[in-house]
């Protein structure tokens, strides 16, 4: 049984709490959006904006940890692997053969998952700080000469971000159980190692 | 030790007690030093130290000092009765137009103008120009007990009064004398006098006007709240020259000018929340970052007619005429108390702690005058119609009373009518219970044609709601208007947050199917998955 060091305490803190932001701020997004009411229209509001507060600090720290050590590399996009990856999810899964890719401390995403969260880090994030930074400065629109904006326009980009951010979130929880044990990835996101299974001795 | 420590803390207690009930007894029987908030006791003026028989001879007495009064009073709205709106050219005023409670001033003017602030306008020969007409009393009687029964064209009665005459009904007689030396600055109870019984009763018009703001507590009213600001209604309502701002007329939808400065000359109308509160009242960003489109009033005032008097919500006067079983007028009452029914009127519905209707309002409104041209159709005819919308740049939401009604008027000519109800006369309604008599009467006032022909139709009018603020603690929640279905459900060209009719439909469609798609996408191949592992097992 192989072992890999991969996520360091800073990377796991990030993850972590930030996780649990995005689930309070989808939680209370979708109440404020009006699909449902949990906190109270006010509270939602109030929590929400808490909350994106407090990502926009985390946000802040870690793309300084991320320049300063260098782990931006991470994820740097690549199609190196990716049909073998694709098969693998797609029947080799099912038939328990080898992921065609190993993870390790210099490499540690696999390429769909460096497109995917390229893609949630550099695409969807953006699209939602954007439109919740108008949305929270709406009362200077004026002052920064953002009177052509529609709420409505602002509204829909944000609310479009948090359906892709939902889907997201369910299509990473399920594929977080897709490692060497269901649990396995989950572990190695709480202790940092991951357990890579009997193949890659 | 326990129980002795006990007995000496009481006795302590005891003896505390009584030290402070002497000490505040012996506060309460200190003589308060006397208070003159005024420099002038008019019960010492030998001008005021006669007998008054009338209305006129008192105001000559006060014209005697207060040379300039009655000049200025002459160029109000109060006086006139008519004011024309400088942005539609409409003449307004109560002279003019036509309501959908008693309908009009004109043609019952010794009834209606008990609350004109002048002496003997019964008809269209009143003359405006002379001061001692004026009448100084309704609005600065100190006493309470200033009176001016309808009937008598604004005149007080001074003598015991069979009033209508062989009715055996005796209208008391009042003191002027005694009233005259005892003046004073306006009060809640003057202005109410009038403006709490617009619609001829107690809290009939506005629902945020009724005699509960007599003497409001902070529920009612943060501001008018006798235990605490104890404003009357010129502390909002601040004259200039006898002129009283803020008439609903051409009200300010939309005030964006700083809160008004000591000293400093002002130009905008002081009556205003902002002329006080300035632009940012709320400590919370957000809060304040609804200022440019709601109306102070939408939020503050939860309900109107919150004091335990409730107003009129509709009234049908095609009903009226229907005799009781002696045969007689009658009146029917619900179980509070409140008529229901009239004879002499139809039928009413009265409300208490009313949820307003709200519009975008930018403070110009319409009315439908004598002779604009009305159709009966599906939608109620407005009798007035506030203008405002998203787009326009000068609206804000106000909440706003609907009164809505069913009157006579002229469906040859296709108009509202003037109808002559009150009257010791052949031809007044409430005498003869004969609309064609009344309307021909009424008509007959107006330079406007009737054709002899009358029906019903159904009219709105609309009433902003300003008065019974309420403490910030009762304001409007944001859930109230952020939901579907909310107090703002019908106001549209904006974005609200929580309101389901401003979603896109795409993206609701969309976005709920790909999350759905993603869980069963996620649920087929985990399951896919936990058959084939047992399978290879």
């Amino acid at each position: 049984m192989s072992r890999v060091y991969l996520f360091k305490p800073f990377e796991r803190f990030w993850h972590w709490s930030q996780a649990a932001l995005i689930i309070t701020m989808l939680l209370t997004g979708f109440e404020v959006h009006g699909t449902y009411s949990l906190f109270g229209f006010a509270k939602a509001v109030g929590y929400h904006t808490i909350a994106a507060w407090t990502l926009v600090g985390l946000w802040i720290f870690a793309i300084f940890w991320h320049v300063a050590t260098g782990e931006w590399r991470h994820y740097i996009p690549t199609t190196d692997k990716i049909i073998a990856i694709a098969n693998y999810y797609s029947s080799g899964i099912f038939k328990h053969e080898p992921h065609p890719f190993k993870p390790s401390a210099i490499n540690k995403h696999n390429p769909l998952q460096r497109l995917t969260y390229l893609a949630v880090l550099a695409l969807l994030s953006p699209l939602i700080w954007v439109t919740g930074g108008l949305y929270l400065f709406y009362a200077d629109w004026s002052a920064l000469g953002l009177d052509f904006l529609k709420l409505e326009w602002v509204a829909t980009g944000h609310t479009l971000g948090a359906f892709l951010m939902l889907a997201f979130l369910i299509s990473h929880l399920y594929l977080a159980t897709t490692g060497h044990k269901v649990y396995s990835q989950v572990m190695a996101m709480i202790t940092g190692w991951e357990d890579l299974g009997h193949e890659s001795k | 030790m326990a129980h002795n420590l006990h007995r000496v803390a009481q006795m302590v207690g005891l003896a505390s007690w009584l030290v402070l009930a002497a000490a505040s007894t012996a506060w309460a029987e200190a003589p308060k030093p006397p208070k003159h908030t005024t420099t002038a006791d008019h019960s010492k003026f030998k001008e005021l130290d006669h007998k008054f028989d009338t209305g006129p001879e008192v105001t000559k007495a006060c014209l005697a000092c207060h040379t300039e009064a009655a000049k200025q009073i002459h160029k109000t709205q109060h006086w006139k009765w008519e004011f024309t709106n400088p942005d539609t050219q409409q003449v307004l005023g109560k002279k003019h137009v036509v309501n959908n409670f008693c309908t009009s001033v004109k043609s019952n003017e010794a009834a209606c103008n008990s609350c004109h602030i002048g002496y003997g306008w019964k008809d269209d020969k009143f003359d405006f120009t002379v001061e001692e007409n004026v009448d100084c009393l309704a609005c600065h009687d100190a006493t309470g007990k200033y009176k001016k029964p309808s009937g008598f064209a604004g005149n007080p009665v001074t003598r015991d009064t069979e009033f209508p005459p062989g009715s055996g009904k005796i209208v008391r007689g009042i003191n002027l004398s005694e009233i005259a030396k005892k003046v004073g600055p306006t009060k809640r109870t003057t202005c109410g006098a009038c403006h709490f019984n617009g619609g001829g009763g107690d809290g009939v018009k506005h629902g945020d006007l009724d005699s509960s703001l007599e003497a409001p507590n902070k529920e009612l009213d943060v501001h008018m709240d006798v235990d605490g600001n104890n404003f009357s209604c010129a502390t909002c309502h601040k004259t200039d020259g006898h002129q009283v701002p803020g008439s609903r007329y051409a009200p300010t939808a939309k005030d964006k000018d700083p809160a008004h400065l000591r000293g400093k000359a002002e130009t905008t109308n002081p009556a205003t929340c902002q002329a006080c509160h300035g632009q940012a009242p709320h400590q919370e960003a957000k809060i304040n970052n609804h200022t440019n489109k709601l109306a102070c009033q939408t939020c503050h005032i939860p309900a109107y007619a919150r004091g335990g008097q409730p107003t009129k919500m509709t009234w049908d006067w095609s009903t009226a005429g229907k005799m009781g079983p002696d045969g007689k007028p009658m009146t029917v009452k619900d179980e509070d108390g409140y008529d229901t029914y009239m004879t002499i009127k139809g039928n009413f519905t009265w409300k208490e702690n009313v949820k307003p209707e709200y519009v975008w309002f930018n403070g110009t409104v319409h009315y439908t005058l004598m002779g604009d041209k009305i159709e009966k159709g599906d939608k109620p005819t407005q009798i007035n119609r506030f203008e405002g919308s998203a787009t326009d740049g000068k609206s804000m939401i106000w909440p706003v009373k609907i009164f809505r009604g069913k009157q006579v008027y002229d469906p040859v000519n296709k108009s509202l009518v003037i109808t002559h109800l009150a009257g010791n006369d052949n031809t007044a309604f409430w005498k003869n219970l004969d609309w064609d008599k009344a309307v021909a009467a009424g008509m007959a006032t107006s330079s406007a044609k009737y054709s002899g022909k009358l029906d019903f139709i159904e009219t709105e009018s609309a009433w902003p709601i300003t008065h019974m603020v309420a403490p910030k603690e009762k304001a409007v929640g944001c859930v109230e208007c952020h939901t579907s279905n909310g107090r703002l459900e019908k106001i549209d060209g904006i974005y609200m947050p929580g309101r389901g009719s401003d979603h896109a439909r795409w993206l609701e469609l969309g976005g709920w199917a790909m999350v759905i798609l993603t869980l069963v996408g996620v649920t087929g191949h985990g399951l896919i998955r936990i058959l084939t592992h047992k399978r290879t097992r």
